[in-house]
């Protein structure tokens, strides 16, 4: 029989996880909710603003659009353990020193939508970077010194190879 | 806001899946659930239970058999977009990927799941019209495909039964003389399109023919200007402007009278690709 709430066991930031959770429990809402993590935020919950971007099984998705149930079996990475790790260190220092945020809401999603673009290697142009995070909303900043932080550590870290 | 009670199930075999749908009438199918989890998130839809189909194996193929390439319903749009089969086989495919949503939408939606949604303004469902392909479907009569032409039928309507399960496109692959063309008007990149155009045909000396029209954002589904092709292959973009048969409503994006216009504007812009061979 199908059920209202169902068992899962996953890893978030390293570390296994076994919750109960109800079957309509967003992945965010887990996240923030039942783990304590509040660095994905919530902001639209309907895809849209990209606030609550974090990495499943290695690749970005929106916490809101994905069912914690879902979740089952799966490697889960928030902005908490992209911090914690290093990871995003550079990206974090660079998005202080460019005023790449102001109330911070979006930060989150942009860092780690950010790395993902970053993680593939090279320095993507300015108008790659804004096609990556054309689906997170900044309503600061104005995205030219979000998308100026992101390439300068494009360029750092392709320097930092060469 | 947060969705409704809804009971879940992961279906592991295409035949358990087929089962729920038809012993629970108001149940709902989880694919990529890029739109089905929005919509469950602002209510605007309180199914009792959702069957996961992400667990079956098998739909998240892509394969060439002759000159059919069967795109099973589970390929996510980033593993179409990286598809070297897709690229050289559905080049129109391959033009709309970059087109749809953000790169955390498309690493979870799956065009199986485009389709049978049948989002009046999406890329997918105008590309399958465009390229003439088909639908397979498997419900508790057995399998059978449906072509695109049929397949839409109103708004986020389709030719699929309650119990029917999209499980595949099928799409005549491209020829020597294919020709495609794609192009959409949206407020900001990614977004759902204001008005949009896919549009194949084949190359007849410095002629066209087979040439087929979709649009989408212009209507209730996605929609064949007929005339306008009709005229595209007596060789005039002119007269296709002028044969352009739509009739847009006014919709939160736009006027009638724009997306009319911008109509024109995205058939130019397409007829101009669709003279060009593809390039893959």
């Amino acid at each position: 029989m199908p059920k209202h709430s169902v068992d899962i066991c996953l890893t978030v930031n390293g570390e296994s996880v076994a919750e109960r959770v109800d079957a309509r429990t967003t992945l965010v809402d887990f996240l923030r909710e039942t783990l304590g993590l509040t660095g994905s935020h919530i902001g639209c919950e309907h895809g849209v603003c990209g606030a609550c971007t974090v990495r499943m099984n290695g690749e970005i998705v929106r916490g809101c659009l994905t069912l914690a149930v879902q979740c089952d079996g799966a490697r889960v990475e928030t902005i908490e353990g992209l911090s914690d790790s290093g990871e995003v260190a550079d990206l974090q220092r660079a998005f202080e020193e460019r005023n790449a945020l102001q109330c911070g809401f979006c930060t989150p999603g942009m860092v780690a939508t950010a790395q993902d673009l970053l993680a593939r290697g090279g320095v993507p142009s300015r108008e790659e970077i804004r096609e990556h995070i054309s689906g997170n909303y900044c309503r600061c900043t104005g995205y030219h010194a979000i998308v100026d932080a992101v390439e300068a550590v494009a360029r750092q870290r392709a320097g930092a190879k060469g | 806001m947060k969705p409704a009670p809804f009971a879940y199930h992961k279906a592991r075999t295409l035949e358990d899946a087929v089962a729920q749908l038809a012993a629970h009438k108001d149940a709902r199918l989880l694919a990529g659930g890029q739109s089905l989890i929005a919509t469950l998130n602002m209510r605007l839809s309180a199914p009792t239970l959702l069957v996961d189909i992400n667990g079956i194996g098998g739909l998240d193929r892509i394969e060439l058999t002759g000159d059919v390439l069967e795109i099973g319903a589970l390929v996510r749009h980033t593993q179409a977009e990286r598809s070297g089969l897709i690229a050289t086989h559905a080049p129109l495919i391959a033009r709309a990927m970059p087109h749809i949503a953000h790169p955390a939408i498309r690493n979870r939606g799956t065009l199986g799941g485009s389709v049978a949604f049948a989002d009046p303004a999406a890329e997918l469902p105008a590309c399958l019209l465009a390229l003439g392909g088909e639908v397979v479907a498997s419900g508790p009569k057995g399998v059978r495909a449906i072509k695109a032409d049929d397949f839409f039928k109103g708004l986020f309507e389709t030719a699929l039964a309650p119990d029917e399960i999209l499980t595949a496109l099928r799409l005549p692959a491209a020829k020597p003389d294919t020709r495609v063309g794609f192009a959409e008007l949206a407020r900001r990149h990614g977004d759902y399109a204001i008005v949009g155009l896919a549009a194949t045909a084949r190359a007849a000396g410095d002629k066209l023919t087979d040439v087929r029209l979709a649009y989408f954002g212009v209507g209730d589904t996605p929609l064949r200007a007929r005339k306008a092709e009709a005229a595209l292959m007596q060789g005039s973009i002119d007269d296709a402007v002028a044969a352009l048969d739509l009739a847009p409503h006014d919709d939160v994006q736009a006027t009638a009278a724009t997306k009319k216009h911008l109509a024109g504007v995205l058939l130019r812009r397409v007829a101009k690709q669709l003279m060009e061979p593809v390039r893959a």
